[in-house]
């Protein structure tokens, strides 16, 4: 029997919401694929684009970045930049017909651990159906 | 009322001689363009305050030696030139250092910037062997008849953003079929106007031929159309690894690209050397790699950086030692970005970079 594909997701989690959303579906014994790497950042608009691509590049199957619901940023408009960043960061890479299917941008307050379980597993299954990402074995 | 200054001489003769008078009657301190500085078509420029070192002046000769925009930033990144500086740029130029300015590497004041419709440059090596110096009767013709010239970079053969914004004069030059006999000034703004008064040459009504102008966009618009879905298509991961395996990591092109302003870039930075621990999970995890390594990840990381505010300058493409086809990856890629926000890089200082502003109701449909 072929061993069943396992993803690794890169998480870029927002300190002020998504962190702790993950931590209370943590202590709520919320199901969270193991695939997970969470990285906690201070908000959703610390990340650089380039930081998704590393992680995409060095063979991460999936990348997730997870901010604050609009409207609620701690820094009041951190996740409407991040936003805007995300739509760039796609259309590059659909328009080198890479696959943008493997990012993810969601929105998951500090009091939603049901919802981040539920981002997570949904990702994590979207991956699973796409496999493992060839640039994990390519020389770049 | 009259909008424009005519000059009855050959246009480059008339705007030298208009450049020299500025500087003789101290109108402005400076004078900032082309240069010649060989017989080979060697040009350089230059920012000039004797009216004598303005015999050598070729305001629109066609070539880049650097994108001006970028110079222009170098000179008045620190603040605004103490004294009014004329400019003669090439609308691509002019976006470029439009673009600096929003990023505040750079200062309009004291600038009275003169530019003109533009038939484009060519790659920088034509100027090493003499070919330009005999490309140039043909390109002037082309010019006169509003026809794309052979040769050109390909930037250029594929820019239909030939008509400067924001210059405080336009110099007409597309589809002028008169180029050898006069010249006229169009005055956009009050600078502009300033700077003509009791200026030789006769202050008339003129407009740009739209009609003329038109049919030429049209041209451009189709040979763009052409090199977008011609050119190779790059798509995917196989075809980044054959056009980038190339890539000997010279980082030439973001030195020459105006857009990229940093003066430390993360790609030059030490932080991104592997260390052997890096080069072995590395191997490990691909059998193999490609030295130097992250070429891709440096070129999807610029697209990502530049490719917003990208004026398709073709700089970049001029001076890779490889001839990767950038103009096409980073003006392609580049103006997809930029359709999203509507934005052209450059049209309008008022208008912010699309990434520094935001509504609070867009683009929900990419969350997920
Ligand atoms: S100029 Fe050419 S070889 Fe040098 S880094 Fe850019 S693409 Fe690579
Ligand atoms: S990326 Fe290339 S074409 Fe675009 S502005 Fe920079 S140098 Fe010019
Ligand atoms: S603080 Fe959470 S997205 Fe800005």
């Amino acid at each position: 029997m072929t061993e069943q594909f396992e993803p690794r997701i890169v998480g870029f989690l927002c300190n002020w919401c998504s962190y702790a959303g993950a931590d209370l579906a943590g202590t709520s014994k919320l199901k969270i694929p193991s695939s997970l790497t969470p990285i906690r950042v201070m908000c959703s608009s610390r990340i650089d684009p380039v930081l998704i691509l590393t992680a995409l590049l060095q063979g991460a199957d999936g990348v997730l970045i997870a901010g604050c619901h609009p409207g609620d940023c701690h820094y009041n408009e951190g996740n409407y930049y991040a936003r805007r960043r995300f739509a760039v960061l796609k259309k590059v890479v659909d328009s080198l017909g890479l696959e943008s299917d493997r990012l993810c941008l969601s929105w998951v307050s500090a009091s939603e651990g049901q919802r981040f379980a539920e981002v997570v597993n949904e990702f994590n299954e979207k991956i699973k159906k796409m496999g493992q990402n060839p640039m994990k074995k390519k020389m770049l | 009322m009259a909008n424009a200054l005519k000059i009855t001489k050959n246009t480059e003769e008339s705007v030298r001689e208009f450049l020299k008078i500025l500087l003789e009657k101290r109108k402005v301190k400076g004078v900032f363009t082309l240069k010649k500085i060989g017989k080979n078509g060697a040009v350089t420029y230059s920012l000039i305050t004797k009216s004598d070192e303005l015999n050598d002046a070729v305001p629109f000769y066609p070539l880049m030696p650097t994108n001006a925009g970028k110079l222009l930033s170098r000179i008045t990144r620190n603040g605004s030139t103490t004294e009014p500086v004329a400019v003669i740029v090439k609308p691509c130029e002019l976006r470029a250092f439009i673009e600096l300015v929003k990023r505040e590497q750079g200062h309009f004041e004291n600038l009275y910037i003169i530019s003109s419709t533009c038939g484009g440059v060519y790659p920088l090596k034509t100027a090493t062997d003499g070919t330009i110096e005999k490309n140039l009767s043909d390109y002037w013709d082309a010019v006169k008849k509003g026809e794309i010239n052979q040769d050109l970079r390909p930037a250029c053969t594929a820019c239909t953003e030939f008509t400067p914004y924001g210059a405080d004069i336009t110099v007409d030059l597309i589809g002028n079929t008169e180029l050898e006999k006069k010249c006229f000034l169009l005055l956009n703004t009050k600078k502009g106007e300033e700077l003509v008064q009791d200026m030789k040459g006769e202050l008339v009504d003129r407009d740009f031929d739209k009609e003329k102008l038109k049919k030429f966009y049209a041209k451009r618009e189709k040979a763009k159309n052409q090199f977008f879905n011609e050119n190779t298509k790059i798509n995917g991961l196989d075809d980044l690894i054959k056009i980038f395996g190339r890539c000997i990591g010279c980082h030439g092109c973001s030195k020459v690209c105006p857009i990229c302003y940093c003066t430390l870039c993360m790609f030059d930075s030490s932080n991104l050397e592997y260390k052997p621990s890096k080069y072995e999970s590395e191997v490990r995890q691909r059998g193999g790699l490609k030295i130097p390594p992250g070429t891709i990840y440096y070129h999807l990381g610029r697209l990502t950086h530049v490719g917003i505010s990208c004026v398709g300058c073709g700089s970049c493409e001029d001076v890779c030692p490889v001839n990767i086809p950038l103009t096409l990856i980073f003006k392609k890629v580049g103006e997809s970005m930029q359709q999203i926000f509507e934005y052209i890089p450059g049209k309008n200082i008022t208008e912010k970079i699309p990434l520094v502003t935001y509504n609070e109701e867009e683009y929900t449909e990419i969350e997920g």
